[in-house]
């Protein structure tokens, strides 16, 4: 006999026709699935009536594998084969993921994304998720008594497009239709939004175990609008949990650790945590390997001395987001607290010391985000009708753009843009009689591609041969609704294109660094310098490259001294070009103009007396008036070469 | 004969609609569509139409529209689980047989 649910007014569904959809929160630590019935967001237990799924994945010697909190209880006997957090190596190298030596698995690099070495074998961070994800949908189906429609799945705010791939195609995996990508604190504030109906300017705090976000919201008569996000994705409960392990292996003289020893600590260090939010002062216990027991107490004071930076962090993030967004941190109205890291003493009291109001915790941190995804997938299969509808706006984290000469960024779509979004520039070649252009497309905030993140690379080939800066490439950068980017490039005058799909490379490029957000702020001044600086050298080879060029032409206007002393001023242009030295290299940028001076007005009077054989003034002033705009031209056009 | 709601029933709707912060009640009906000729109605209220009639049952409101109601007549609407999944049981007299799952039915 079937099971009903009531539906919304003319909503019902037909038979075997029931919607069923479901909002994940698929978190460092902890995973979440909820779902809307009968009007009300609810997060689904297990069969032994827990809401939470520990992200944990264990690959059992008998080649099955396990999940949750089963797969918790052999972190500390079976650290290698048990994989926590793995949320954090999604689309990331080894080098970024944080205090990757203490980490007890066995990386291997693997194409753009580290991989851990398991007894089932080399396992990357899509499988592993992929497996939590399975357990979340098995959940969902036995809640709901059927196959699934979809579901949205939450990331933070700053995962960049690698990363979201990567979530989207462990869904997939995992055999959900995924409906959505939806930012973590962009979910908690449907969750709070639609349930409180507040109008103003909110910020939305979110800690979670591996990462922090901040996001300033505007809820205006029922529309969302994410003015501006920020935050670290290398930053979370996981690193208090670190800071208290640190502190264990000071107070306690212990030398390097065995896995093992090292997961108990871990496990330990998060138990007085969370025992911290409601005591006073808690126990830490720990019987090592070679049966030496360490018994200290952490009491709240020191612990918040020790976190102190890591909880001064978040705040700086909740200053630049605001700077974004343009508002003063008394323009908001109140802050909503997510993740169960919000549930810490010390942070309540910071945060609510900032902003100088106590932050809004009415719902259960851990389940907001999820139940926020879970209103918002059962809009998306189209559960709800009328009245109720809203829009959602979104933005992208960090800028998306090319390299150009020299390994520049040119940023075709700037940070905070809302997305969907698309933006096309026109590039132009570089050289003469060049037929094909690398398209290098990067994220982040730097100015040299070098400290960027790389995402994809793709040539547009077949550009007829012409002169350096008449070809014209409209490059367009298209995001969709989860955050993801296609770009494609066409050759304006021929019309020949390009149209290709961008796949994340999951890759890193040679120096990608994590807190991309944080750099491009403390190396501001620093990047604008050696900006300078690149601009200067591809300006330079330019001067060389069309002095030679024309040397090559019109060397029948010079006699053989001047000759000589342009050549002298090229080989002294060509020495400055290498060096770093933008001053020196301007000067003899200077000193080759100056030299090719006499040169230019001999060639241009030649010219001019070619062209003007036999025309009247009014052809001649059309003739000055086109040589004027071609001029400007080519200074807007940015120059990239394959 | 009236349509009627187990005390459970009721209490799980009387959350629901507090949960949702309006409506007058619940609707009951049938349309024709499914495998087996008709398939059931089950929404909050926000407007009762004209020849609603309405049954009060453990402090809940249950409408019901004149041409569903001969379909639905002594019905009576339990609230129970299978599993994990939990939902509304219609145990309706009228049923003379029903596709597999229960949520087609013809009388």
């Amino acid at each position: 006999m079937a099971l009903f649910q009531i539906s919304e007014p003319n909503a019902s569904a037909a038979p075997h026709q029931h919607r069923r959809a479901v909002g994940i929160d698929l978190g460092t630590t902890h995973t979440l699935v909820a779902t809307v019935k009968s009007g009300m967001a609810l997060v689904l237990n297990d069969a032994q009536g827990h809401p939470l799924l520990p992200s944990v994945v264990r690959y059992q010697p008998d080649g099955q594998t396990e999940v949750g909190y089963a797969a918790q209880n052999w972190l500390a006997s079976d650290p290698k084969n048990t994989v926590l957090s793995v949320k954090r190596f999604m689309g990331r190298g080894r080098k970024d993921i944080a205090h990757v030596e203490s980490l007890p698995y066995d990386f291997v690099e693997g194409a753009g994304m580290v991989r851990v070495r398991t007894r089932a074998g080399v396992k990357s961070p899509v499988e592993i998720s992929a497996e939590i994800l399975k357990v979340a949908r098995a959940r969902a189906e036995a809640h709901l008594g059927g196959e699934l429609v979809g579901a949205v799945i939450t990331v933070p705010a700053y995962f960049d497009d690698a990363q979201r791939q990567a979530t989207k195609d462990a869904a997939r995996l995992a055999g959900l239709n995924v409906l959505r990508l939806l930012n973590e604190p962009t979910a908690a504030a449907i969750a709070y939004g639609l349930e409180n109906a507040a109008e103003g300017i909110y910020a939305v705090y979110d800690l979670g175990g591996g990462t922090f976000d901040i996001s300033i919201l505007k809820l205006a008569r029922g529309v969302f609008e994410v003015l501006a996000t920020g935050g670290d994705s290398a930053l979370g409960g996981d690193d208090f949990d670190q800071r208290i392990f640190c502190w264990v292996l000071e107070q306690a003289e212990l030398p390097p650790l065995s896995p093992e020893d090292a997961r108990l600590i871990m496990t330990r260090a998060r138990e007085a945590k969370e025992f911290l939010t409601h005591h006073a002062e808690a126990p830490i216990t720990v019987r090592l390997a070679n049966n030496r027991t360490i018994d200290l107490t952490l009491d709240a004071h020191t612990f918040a001395e020790i976190t102190r930076n890591l909880v001064a962090r978040t705040l700086q993030g909740v200053k630049k987001a605001l700077r974004d967004a343009r508002l003063a941190k008394a323009d908001v109205k109140g802050v909503v607290m997510v993740g169960g890291s919000t549930r810490m003493p010390q942070v309540q009291q910071a945060v609510a010391d900032f902003f100088q109001s106590a932050p809004l915790n009415n719902l259960d941190p851990d389940k907001v985000v999820a139940l926020g995804a879970a209103t918002q997938a059962n809009l998306l299969v189209g559960n709800k009708t009328g009245g109720d509808d809203w829009l959602l706006l979104d933005v992208i984290p960090l800028s998306l753009g090319l390299e150009t000469m020299g390994g520049l960024t040119e940023k075709l779509i700037p940070r905070n843009a809302t997305i969907p979004a698309a933006r096309a520039q026109e590039f132009t070649t570089f050289r003469d009689g060049q037929t094909a252009m690398a398209i290098h497309v990067v994220q982040g905030e730097r100015e040299l591609v070098a400290d960027c993140r790389s995402l994809a690379r793709f040539e547009l080939r077949g550009i007829p041969p012409m002169v350096a800066g008449a070809a014209r490439i409209r490059v367009t950068f298209q995001v969709d609704a989860d955050g993801l980017l296609a770009v494609s490039a066409r050759e304006q005058t021929t019309g020949v294109a390009a149209a290709i799909t961008v796949k994340p490379s999951y890759g890193l490029s040679d120096d990608e660094i994590a807190g991309m957000l944080k750099d491009s702020v403390s190396h501001a001044r620093d990047d604008a310098q050696r900006r300078a600086l690149k601009e200067a050298q591809v300006e330079a080879q330019r001067l060389i490259e069309a002095t030679q060029a024309a040397l090559k032409e019109d060397a029948h206007l010079l006699d053989k001294a001047e000759i000589a002393r342009i050549e002298a001023a090229i080989a002294k242009l060509q020495t400055q070009v290498l060096g770093d030295n933008r001053r020196h290299l301007t000067l003899a940028m200077d000193d080759l103009a100056f030299e090719t001076q006499a040169f230019a007005h001999r060639r241009m009077d030649q010219s001019v007396k070619r062209a003007l054989a036999g025309r009247t003034v009014e052809e001649v002033n059309a003739i000055a008036e086109r040589a004027g705009e071609e001029r400007r031209e080519e200074k807007t056009n940015e120059g990239s070469a394959a | 004969m009236a349509i009627t709601l187990t005390e459970q029933a009721a209490r799980h709707v009387a959350n629901f609609l507090q949960k949702r912060g309006k409506g007058l009640g619940l609707r009951l009906g049938v349309r024709t569509s499914g495998c087996s000729g008709m398939a059931y109605k089950l929404e909050f209220v926000d407007e009762a139409i004209e020849d609603d009639e309405v049954y009060e049952s453990h402090g809940v409101k249950v409408y019901v529209d004149a041409k569903s109601l001969p379909y639905l007549d002594g019905t009576e609407l339990d609230y129970g689980k299978e599993g994990l999944n939990e939902g509304f049981r219609f145990n309706n007299p009228n049923i003379k047989n029903q596709c597999g799952c229960g949520e087609s039915f013809n009388v």
